[in-house]
């Protein structure tokens, strides 16, 4: 009888104690990333820099979470002004799921290029991530990136503009793989991307072209210097095709600072240099972006 | 006889008391709780300390990370998001080995008497929202020491890859 009893009050101190600690562990938890480690918005609405896609999965989730969030972009460029918004979601660090429109005014070159003013040419962006292996943030003892793969397909909505200046198609599918590596001990992330596509000037001039249509093996790369919990400065680098006689594309840069003021907000600032676009050469101004999100 | 019983009685557990006492020393400090036996050694740190003592300096010495550990735990404590994680810990055990691990992983002149990193995680169902928390805490704690940012992250990349260790679901 006694034996019952002390039987019994252990089971059940067991297991209140357990519900217990249970309660103050949720099970999906936010947030569990450490600030910056999801990357910024780019250009295409993929978690990354601003014009390279990283491996890293978007916004704040860890493993255990999910992560989201909206951005919107402004390039002004001497000829030009380039604008995108956009969500994605990231899935427990594993799956990214995002979604971008994209404008490219060509404001007063529209003109001069027989298009008339102000003359837009708009790109929807969808695109899914995977992270395949690899923890750029705590693998610190293995040289080992995270790798991630990526389809990205891009719509165009002014085919007729694309064919008259020799441009195949008003639409494309990108793929790609992105390594990424936080080289902690030296507050340095290194990030580089292979991208098989044919677009010019990202899509936003359509797809293949008079020169070539096949899809070529292009890079995207970032560094980036950690210089405190909430700031990163660095630069990238991005090679393009160049597959339209009627204007030579160049290969783009920048320089960049990202800032986030916490998990929810960021900005990021840049000067880029986006070479020459559509005949009109040196293309050079501020990128600035936001995102909000967790 | 019966005092004598009794003396040999009180003689014997005393013995046996003595004799636990010094079974787990120095695996087992005073005020702490009991734990199950374990093989003491420096490789349950889980990580190479650095070489030299500059970093140990730069974490000025012994009561630099003493502050920084009990700055560390008593944020973690006080967040909500990481106090679960505490309620059932001996909070006693816990400052002294991680004071202990931290001093070792720095290059300073200490032993690491705690268990390993598995062994010391592995009841408590640690999720990798809670690994990023408690390294914000140590970040924080960090900074009200004044470390360096560059400097926090080369202590940070030694305890980075420990996530594999103690996080468990």
């Amino acid at each position: 009888m006694d034996r019952r009893v002390i039987a019994l009050t252990l089971l059940v101190s067991a297991v209140t104690g357990g519900a217990e600690a249970q309660s103050f562990i949720p099970e999906a938890r936010a947030g569990g990333k450490l600030l910056l480690t999801g990357g910024v918005s780019s250009i295409e609405g993929s978690g990354g820099g601003g014009i390279a896609t990283w491996a890293t999965v978007t916004g704040y989730g860890e493993e255990d979470g999910i992560g989201a969030n909206v951005h919107a972009t402004f390039v002004d460029l001497p000829d030009y002004q380039f604008r995108t918004a956009g969500f994605a979601v990231g899935l427990w660090d594993r799956v990214e799921l995002s979604a971008a429109r994209q404008a490219f005014d060509t404001g007063a070159a529209g003109a001069l290029l027989g298009l008339g003013q102000g003359f837009t040419f708009t790109q929807d962006v969808i695109g899914v991530k995977v992270r395949l292996t690899g923890d750029a943030v705590y693998d610190q003892d293995r040289w080992a990136p995270q790798i991630a793969v990526g389809v990205q397909h891009k719509t165009n909505d002014q085919g007729a503009v694309i064919a008259a200046v020799g441009g195949q198609d008003d639409q494309g599918t990108e793929f790609y793989i992105a390594a990424s590596k936080l080289f902690l001990a030296q507050s340095v992330l290194v990030s580089g991307t292979v991208r098989l596509t044919n677009a010019n000037q990202t899509g936003l001039l359509g797809f293949g072209g008079d020169a070539n249509d096949d899809r070529e093996a292009q890079f995207e790369g970032s560094v980036g210097w950690l210089l405190s919990r909430n700031l990163v400065v660095g630069a990238e680098y991005r090679t393009k095709p160049d597959n339209l006689s009627f204007a030579a594309e160049d290969d783009w840069f920048d320089v960049y600072a990202a800032y986030a003021i916490n998990k929810h907000l960021s900005v990021t600032a840049a000067w880029a240099d986006l070479g020459s676009i559509a005949t009109f050469d040196d293309q050079r101004g501020l990128y600035v972006s936001l995102q909000a999100g967790f | 006889m019966i005092g004598r019983s009794l003396f040999m009685a009180v003689l014997v557990g005393s013995v046996l008391a003595a004799g636990a006492a010094v079974a787990q020393d120095p695996a087992h400090g005073p005020g702490e709780e009991a734990v199950d036996a374990y093989a003491v050694a420096d490789a349950n740190a889980g990580a190479t300390p650095f070489t030299g003592t500059a970093m140990f300096e730069a974490f000025h010495g012994r009561a630099g990370i003493d502050r920084m550990v009990d700055s560390m735990l008593d944020g973690a404590k006080a967040d909500p998001r990481t106090a679960g994680i505490f309620v059932a810990t001996d909070m006693v055990r816990l400052r002294r080995t991680l004071k202990e691990q931290f001093c070792y992983v720095l290059g300073g002149d200490c032993g690491y008497t705690g268990r390993s990193m598995v062994d010391a995680h592995d009841d408590l169902g640690l999720q990798p929202a809670d690994m990023g928390a408690l390294i914000e805490h140590l970040q924080n704690a960090m900074d009200a020491e004044n470390i360096p940012f560059r400097t926090q992250n080369r202590f940070l990349a030694r305890l980075a890859p420990m996530r594999r260790d103690i996080v468990t679901r």
